[in-house]
């Protein structure tokens, strides 16, 4: 065995790593220089090199050889640790890289496995190669903007995205939504759920080798997107729930397309049944493969449908109920062996029971305005600009400067098709986010990878890792 | 048949424009999806909007395999040596869409992360525009380029000379 580089302890013989060398910053000024080495740590008072540092420049690639610090964070070197393990006999273990361009890693994950014969004995999920640096441009964006930002990391349940920073920035404001807008905020994020899971058992279903299910899930989400398309303008990615209420109200004739959908999802719904319930293949793929106890889904932060599935009641929607969803009426599905197969028949139920909510809110869908009349926080209507002086200061205000929010800080969570999705806002008075941190589903649910996928089969990496439904822009964001 | 013997029809064309021809009709992409363009790739593809109909609905999850690449979503600084690995892997002739604001140009994220364009990295012979495109852009820029292909010379060289 080589030597290892790292310090054991009472190792005197540990090579001593030399100071960095001074030289190259000679040429440098005294600003630069610290621009260049110091970091600033948050919280602390803004150092005036700050001020200057702008996000430009971004535009040119990081340079090569820089640091070798670099190059792993970077994903061109993997820190091979098993072969420190001295159980392991090196000649029968391999290793095999999957990703991150890989059809069935859902996006770019990198999984990095250690194989004896097809047996995968350990897995190290690689992430990052989708890091958009959102947390960074949220605090560059006004709350009013803020919402087109979230709405890009999670881009199968954008509307839950909106929600959740809607809610965490309504919070510090303080304002009050009207319980026309909370409902329509409730019916859009329930139909992006059933959405979300149609998209899930599309690629779940062609991951494990049904590939008709593919053709069938996105065939009735077109259905839901058609109705996103009419009432927000897109199809996905939306920016309609916004801080203070909701873009515009719904269209007129919208509980027929609501219902229209909910049809066509239900016969959709038969169809994956006919297709996948009895089927002897689908069962053997997918019953006892990717076992997580609930323990270890609590331990490792795992929240949703996989927590659901191993048997944790935990929904955020009965726990800490939000935007008025504890008036409608609906059920939490448990799974039992915490396996694929039970993550499976818990977001089949999920889809119906929110399809349950959705019927109420066609039935009790409240009159009322779709946002808050504070013209602080929400732009005036159009007409009212050219009549009063104060509607157009409101409106220059909004969309020039945006709206401030009073210092404070603040956490909310939703229920997102995956999870529970929280998001931490500080605010220091301005009219942009101090800080806005992300707590995401999928990134708790990929860290729980490894203790589902230890001992599987290769075929069977790929139907848990497809159960589980990670987004990767939700993980790097 | 004696007929047509005697009175034999035929076709003429040049061999640029035949090639051409059956380049374009059965582009094969490789699945590159990224990010949020992906979801609407994977939905071009899909029932609805049923890519088939041109004749690209076989994705190839190898590049070798592949002719076109589709670069759907944000690229990030992380990401880009895989995808300039993975188009140097396709074999020639190539073509790559560059589809979405992000791939484009950075889109709304100017920030450290993410690199601003794929065409920093990779000769791009399309821009599809939105944040998404729709199936329906997609599909227009895959037409796009299926005439820029017919227009265009058989002998091609992408980025190397």
């Amino acid at each position: 065995m080589s030597e290892t580089p790292h310090n054991v302890e009472g190792d005197t013989e540990a090579p001593v790593l030399e100071p960095p060398i001074q030289a190259a910053d000679e040429g440098l000024d005294a600003v630069e220089r610290r621009r260049a080495h110091d970091i600033w740590v948050a919280g602390t008072e803004e150092p005036d090199w700050v001020a200057g540092s702008t996000d430009e420049g971004a535009q040119e690639l990081l340079p090569r050889d820089i640091d070798p610090a670099v190059e792993v964070q970077r994903g061109l070197v993997v820190d091979d640790d098993y072969l420190e393990e001295p159980t392991v006999i090196e000649d029968e273990r391999q290793i095999i890289n999957m990703g991150p361009q890989h059809p069935a890693t859902h996006g770019v994950l990198r999984l990095h496995m250690e194989l004896e014969g097809e047996t995968v004995r350990r897995v190290k999920p690689i992430i990052g190669y989708l890091h958009t640096g959102m947390e960074k441009t949220a605090e560059t964006l006004s709350y009013m903007q803020g919402s087109t930002n979230v709405t890009r990391m999670d881009y199968l349940s954008p509307l839950n995205n909106e929600l959740c920073y809607s809610l965490v920035v309504e919070q510090l404001l303080g304002v009050e939504i009207p319980p026309r807008a909370q409902a329509i905020r409730v019916l859009m994020t329930e139909l992006n759920r059933i959405a979300s899971h149609l998209i899930w058992v599309a690629t779940f279903g062609m991951d494990i080798g049904a590939l008709s299910m593919m053709i069938y899930g996105f065939r009735e989400r077109e259905a839901i997107l058609a109705f996103f398309e009419k009432v927000t303008g897109l199809r996905m990615n939306h920016n309609y729930i916004r801080p203070g209420g909701v873009a515009a109200d719904l269209p007129a004739g919208w509980e027929e397309d609501v219902e229209e959908a909910l049809d066509i999802v239900r016969a959709g719904l038969t169809d994956y049944e006919d297709l996948l319930n009895g089927n002897p293949i689908f069962l053997d793929r997918t019953q006892g493969v990717g076992i997580i106890t609930p323990e270890e889904a609590q331990a490792y932060g795992a929240t949703g449908p996989i927590a659901r599935a191993a048997g944790v009641n935990f929904d955020l929607r009965k726990a800490f109920p939000y935007s008025g969803i504890e008036q409608y009426e609906f059920d939490v599905p448990l799974g039992k062996y915490g396996d694929t197969h039970d993550r499976y028949l818990v977001r089949m139920e999920e889809i119906r029971q929110s399809m349950r909510i959705v019927e109420q809110i066609l039935e009790t869908m409240p009159p009322g305005d779709y946002r808050t009349e504070d013209r602080k926080v929400t732009p005036p209507p159009r007409k009212r600009i050219d009549e009063s002086m104060e509607a157009l200061i409101h409106h220059f205000k909004i969309f020039s400067e945006g709206f401030k929010v009073p210092p404070g800080e603040a956490y909310q969570a939703v229920e997102s098709p995956r999870g529970e999705l929280g998001m931490y806002l500080v605010a220091k008075g301005g009219s942009k986010p101090w800080r806005l941190h992300v707590r995401t589903p999928s990134f708790a649910t990929v860290q729980a990878l490894p203790v589902m996928m230890t001992d599987l089969i290769i075929p069977d990496v790929i139907a848990t890792l497809a159960s589980l439904d990670p987004v990767l822009g939700d993980v790097d964001r | 048949m004696a007929g047509e013997v005697d009175n034999p029809s035929f076709l003429l064309t040049t061999l640029e424009k035949g090639v051409s021809w059956t380049r374009t009709r059965s582009m094969w992409p490789a699945t590159f999806g990224l990010a949020c363009c992906a979801i609407e790739m994977m939905a071009t593809g899909a029932a609805h909007h049923d890519l088939a109909r041109f004749g690209m609905e076989v994705f190839r999850a190898s590049p070798r395999q592949a002719d076109l690449m589709v670069v759907a979503g944000r690229l990030s600084q992380k990401m880009a040596p895989v995808l300039r690995q993975v188009y140097d892997q396709m074999a020639e002739p190539k073509w790559v869409i560059s589809m979405g604001a992000c791939a484009s140009t950075g889109g709304m994220f100017n920030n450290y992360a993410l690199v601003q364009g794929v065409d920093e990295i990779v000769p791009v012979d399309i821009y599809v525009p939105g944040c998404p495109p729709g199936p329906q852009s997609l599909m227009h820029g895959i037409l796009t380029l299926q005439d820029k292909i017919m227009a265009g010379e058989i002998r091609r060289s992408t980025g190397l000379v």
